[in-house]
């Protein structure tokens, strides 16, 4: 049963990852400018050899299908803009960089606003809900972009603890992924709290209770797996923006991560790299999403694969 | 030379921000500032120049001379001269060099700057086929003759840009696009090239085979790319950078007050100015250009606008491109409305009435919001004239600049090299970087004859006529004078300011304060 769900699914994705391939070739030519246009003019011989270098000068139709082949062995090309660098190469440098980034804020994000979420969820009503609670409206409409120096003016120069940008040292790890991680820890414990709340009224919580148990032991044991629910669900779209998504607190920390070059690839109109990040970004949602739904399954008796 | 002990004390690491990521470094593909940043270090031309006046120095050549009538250099190649691999800066290296320059496979955007070899740009476009043509001869192995085709008196200035630095074929040939690598990379510089992780650092470090190795104090440099002025600022106050590439514009106001010497403010080599599209109407009558541009306050856009020490563009050529100093031709303030009412009701549109709304192109960006919005008022408040904006993404903006499908668009000229023909020769007909449309045969003329002129004096003149003529036409609209201002940390030593904003590596080292 599961692992015909898991094949289907998968088999789902085909389709659907030949159609982003599609539409973000077209798309991406069709814009106007192209990765040759600058602001000195570029004589027509020397964009004709420049196009003839990286197959431009072939039909559109057959630019698409060489890409479809060069695809199906896992080579993205050369870039357009890092003309010493292939796609693949990029990729390779930066992605481990933003997977860090990424999980490391993630952590934070669940190590926050879970405990958070929980304390209020136990003590409705109380300081200890309003605190939290305000803090994460804050953390909801507080971009990064005011979050980050707001960070960096504080640890990075007056108080002088942390450096203010770079990615060579742990310490250089602390204040981006806080950033990055802060606005989904304020989801996080929204979440928490409104699962928590939501389970405490079911019927086998109150049998719980009758049979004795302390509220700690209903918290951990019964209310624990249904509560974090809404969390789990939420996980996926979240690991997956965390990673692809860091671009304002690379460009703040100044950290060699991927997201930068999907910004400036589109804007450079390197045809290559935007066609690499792109489906990249497709395939991590996609897995992030496909990993979620699994999980979810594994902790609430009530789904079952279908 | 013994170090002093101070110097020796400290370690000689230098720091910098650097604008962007280098989209690579070979000379011959660069195109942007960052790239000659560091270019200059890891290469090294036939001349160098002075870090404090700019003017030509030995390089690779130790010596050179130039015939009776300007058409041919004799460079004498110093025999100490050494690739980072070991091997002789020859004369044949420069040839293999510019030939790959002007190769059309090569595909440079530099190529025009040896199209002043003889026969340079004939070759580039296929006219030519075989290289031996080209004015270039290697004499004997450090003997290099070069021919030109009209006696360029900034020759020598044109070749301390980076795409007429040497290459080495061996590398070029055994690695081809990857030979900018730091494990295959072989220059002839100061410094070699160490470490290149992208968007993180590019480092260099000594070479230990160039011939001046004595006067290189530091041991290693770091080039940083910082996309955000913001975060550049933030890494100098922390004591990370020992100099910023530029400031945010809202922290202008504060460095300028500051007094412990970092804040570094000067003019820099370029203009920045407004495209009028003469090929339609109505910026195609010159009396609607003058009024536009007789009807803006220059002075207070730099005071007020930009606020960083910017000067009002008067002329077109900044003053002392090359030792040139163009006359003041246009209003610094908006003292010649009058006139420019005038003008208007000459061309048919008295107070502007009839006269089209006129649209202002620019690349997205604040800081040229905030010019163009300037702009608009002042037309709108002295000529009745309304204008609106339009910002596109860059390469959309220049897509339209370059197809003319504009009535007013933003532009700015740095120069390529420090001789008022860079910025001159921009508006001669159907010029590539015209995107005016503007067509004059006078003008034309006057810089096909500045360019055979050797007499300084009289080629400075021809220079001003040409400027009467481009700021009576006004095929553009110069607003302001680009500077500099950025920081530098009072323990860099032999850092010289400068218009060019040129700083070889070489010179510098650092010492307690």
């Amino acid at each position: 049963m599961g692992l015909s769900y898991i094949l289907r699914r998968l088999l789902v994705m085909i389709p659907v990852f030949f159609l982003v391939v599609t539409a973000v070739f077209f798309m991406i030519r069709f814009a106007p400018g192209g990765p040759f246009s600058s602001e000195k003019k570029v004589p027509p011989q020397v964009l004709k050899n420049l196009e003839a270098k990286y197959h431009m000068d072939e039909p559109l139709v057959q630019q698409y299908f060489r890409y479809l082949g060069d695809l199906s062995r896992f080579d993205l090309g050369p870039s357009f803009k890092h003309s010493n660098r292939t796609v693949n190469e990029i990729i390779a440098e930066a992605l481990p960089v933003s997977m860090e980034l990424g999980l490391i804020a993630l952590c934070w994000a669940l190590l926050i606003g879970i405990t958070a979420g929980g304390l209020a969820a136990l003590k409705p009503n109380t300081l200890y809900d309003y605190i939290p609670m305000s803090l994460s409206i804050m953390g909801i409409c507080l971009p990064t972009f005011v979050i980050g120096p707001l960070l960096v003016l504080v640890f990075g120069l007056w108080l002088g603890w942390l450096p203010v940008a770079g990615w060579n040292s742990w310490q250089d790890r602390l204040l981006p992924s806080l950033t990055l991680g802060f606005a989904y820890a304020a989801y996080i414990s929204r979440l928490t709290r409104g699962g928590f709340m939501e389970i405490r009224h079911q019927d086998f919580i109150r049998t719980a209770r009758a049979k004795g148990l302390t509220e700690t032991q209903i918290l951990t044991k019964h209310a624990l797996r249904g509560g974090i629910l809404p969390v789990v669900s939420y996980l996926g779209p979240a690991l997956a923006g965390i990673i692809t998504g860091a671009l304002v607190t690379e460009t703040i920390f100044n950290i060699p991560g991927l997201g930068r070059f999907f910004i400036e690839s589109a804007l450079n109109r390197d045809y290559t790299m935007v066609m690499g990040t792109s489906l990249l970004y497709f395939s991590l949602i996609f897995l992030c999403n496909f990993l979620v739904d699994i999980i979810y399954v594994v902790l609430d008796p009530r789904v079952r694969y279908e | 030379m013994p170090l002093s002990p101070a110097q020796s004390a400290v370690p000689q690491v230098l720091n910098l921000g650097n604008g962007g990521e280098p989209k690579d470094l070979d000379p011959h593909i660069t195109t942007g500032v960052p790239e000659f940043h560091i270019l200059m270090n890891l290469l090294e031309g036939l001349v160098s120049k002075d870090p404090k006046t700019l003017a030509p120095i030995p390089g690779v050549a130790e010596s050179w001379k130039t015939s009776k009538d300007g058409l041919t250099y004799t460079f004498k190649l110093r025999k100490n001269a050494k690739w980072s691999n070991g091997n002789a800066v020859t004369a044949q290296d420069f040839i293999f060099s510019w030939v790959r320059l002007l190769t059309a496979e090569t595909a440079s955007e530099y190529a025009y700057q040896a199209f002043y070899i003889k026969n340079g740009k004939a070759f580039n476009e296929g006219k030519i086929k075989n290289p031996n043509q080209l004015g270039l001869k290697a004499v004997d192995p450090y003997t290099l003759e070069v021919k030109l085709e009209n006696p360029t008196p900034f020759f020598l200035s044109l070749l301390f840009h980076h795409s007429l630095y040497p290459v080495h074929q061996a590398t070029i040939e055994k690695f081809g696009s990857r030979w900018t690598r730091p494990e295959n990379f072989v220059g002839n510089g100061a410094f070699v090239l160490s470490k290149w992780e992208i968007n993180k650092v590019v480092s260099l470090k000594p070479n230990p085979h160039y011939w001046d190795k004595e006067t290189v104090k530091l041991t290693e440099a770091n080039f940083f790319p910082i996309d955000k002025h913001e975060t550049e600022e933030k890494m100098f106050r922390a004591k990370n950078l020992h100099t910023v590439d530029d400031l945010p514009l809202e922290k202008l106001p504060v460095w300028q007050k500051d007094n412990s010497g970092v804040f570094k403010n000067h003019p820099y080599l370029g203009t920045y100015y407004y495209w009028f599209n003469c090929t339609k109407a109505p910026l195609n009558n010159k009396k609607v250009r003058q009024a536009l541009s007789l009807a803006i306050d220059r002075d207070r856009i730099v005071r007020f606008v930009t606020r960083g020490g910017q000067i009002p563009a008067t002329m077109f050529t900044p003053p002392g491109t090359g030792g040139f100093q163009p006359q003041s031709r246009l209003p610094k303030d908006g003292s010649q409305i009058a006139k420019a009412k005038q003008l208007l009701k000459e061309a048919g549109f008295p107070d502007g009435k009839g006269l089209p709304t006129i649209e202002i192109l620019y690349n997205t960006s604040d800081n040229h919001k905030k010019i163009a919005e300037a702009i608009q008022h002042m037309w709108k408040e002295n000529i009745g004239i309304s204008a609106i904006l339009f910002n596109q993404e860059w390469k959309v903006y220049l897509d339209n600049q370059h197809s003319k499908n504009y009535m007013v668009s933003r532009a700015g000229w740095i120069a390529d090299y420090n001789d008022p023909n860079t910025f001159l020769d921009m508006f001669v007909s159907n010029g590539g970087n015209n995107h005016s449309g503007y067509s004059n045969t006078a003008y034309d003329q006057l810089i096909e004859s500045a360019k055979k002129e050797r007499n300084t004096t009289k080629r400075f003149a021809i220079f001003q006529k040409a400027e009467d003529i481009l700021l009576e036409d006004l095929p553009v609209m110069p607003i302001y004078i680009y500077s500099r201002n950025y920081l530098l940390s009072n323990e860099v030593q032999g850092w010289h300011p400068n218009i060019e904003d040129i700083h070889p590596l070489k010179y510098i080292s650092i010492a307690t304060k």
